[in-house]
């Protein structure tokens, strides 16, 4: 059995990505949509600046869910989320969940990617064995 | 004028993907992650992995690939300008490791108008070189004003 139960808060994680961090995320992912790199081509398309890719802060939520089992790279089993508002450079984003179910050693964890009032991701389930 | 839903069941073969250690490390730095598991090879055997393995998201660097062709098809005949991701699934099976050949297929599983935007869903399935399933992706993107 495990010591998560039903309506249990999971660890946060919180990051403050840096100036430069699409442009390495770009580089690791492949992505180089020029929204995400280019503040300049972000405005010209009625975009604040250049935003965060959504994958990601998806990639922050599946980080902070495998990091309720340690770190293990086998523990994260199904990831589902949402994209909702746009995620900034240079803002924190808090990542927060609750444990929705729990059968055994596999939770459920309801997650959401906070940055200030956004919600840059909601609704984002994740399936971890522990 | 109605969406064009032509595309709907359509499948795409798959593109091919050779995964190595160095982009493992690259993906884990940028997200921050520091397990050794990601970095060294010794503590990647160590911990039951063939080479280093690849933390889960890592899954949009060897899938993502494949859905280039998807998007510029003509049979699906989507506004770039106006598209944004939606949501995304990912379930996961056999872990990645640096070493590894992943295949992936492609498929539109739905093509929907709701209230002026398209909706648009493809399926992507990841396997490895032992045809075992490593990862398989739905991916929702969506288009305003169709």
């Amino acid at each position: 059995m495990s010591d998560l139960n039903v309506g249990d808060a999971v660890p946060e994680l919180s990051v403050t990505p840096d100036k430069y961090l699409p442009h390495r995320y770009a580089g690791a992912s492949g992505d180089f949509n020029p929204i995400h790199i280019d503040d300049e081509f972000a405005k010209a398309v009625g975009l604040p600046r250049n935003i965060l890719h959504g994958l990601y802060s998806m990639g922050l939520v599946a980080k902070a869910n495998a990091a309720i089992a340690g770190g293990d790279p086998c523990s994260l089993k199904r990831l589902s989320v949402q994209f909702r508002g746009m995620g900034m450079p240079e803002q924190e984003i808090v990542v927060s969940g609750t444990v929705k179910s729990a059968d055994g050693d596999r939770v459920v964890v309801d997650t959401v990617a906070q940055q200030g009032e956004t919600a840059i991701i909601k609704n984002a389930e994740a399936e971890v064995q522990l | 004028m109605p969406i064009k839903t032509d595309a709907i069941g359509k499948e795409w073969p798959a593109t091919t993907y050779q995964v190595g250690r160095e982009k493992i490390k690259e993906y884990a730095t940028a997200l921050g992650i520091d397990n050794p598991v990601h970095f060294e090879v010794e503590a990647a055997r160590a911990a039951g992995f063939r080479d280093v393995v690849a933390p889960p998201m890592f899954a949009v660097v060897y899938s993502g690939p494949a859905l280039g062709p998807v998007l510029s098809d003509p049979d699906v005949g989507m506004n770039f300008a106006a598209m944004v991701h939606g949501g995304q699934v990912f379930e996961w099976g056999e872990p990645v490791c640096s070493g590894d050949e992943i295949a992936t297929s492609s498929k539109c599983l739905s093509i929907e108008e709701k209230d002026g935007k398209g909706f648009y869903v493809f399926e992507t399935v990841s396997v490895n070189q032992d045809d075992a399933e490593v990862v398989r992706g739905t991916w929702t993107n969506i288009v305003r004003g169709v």
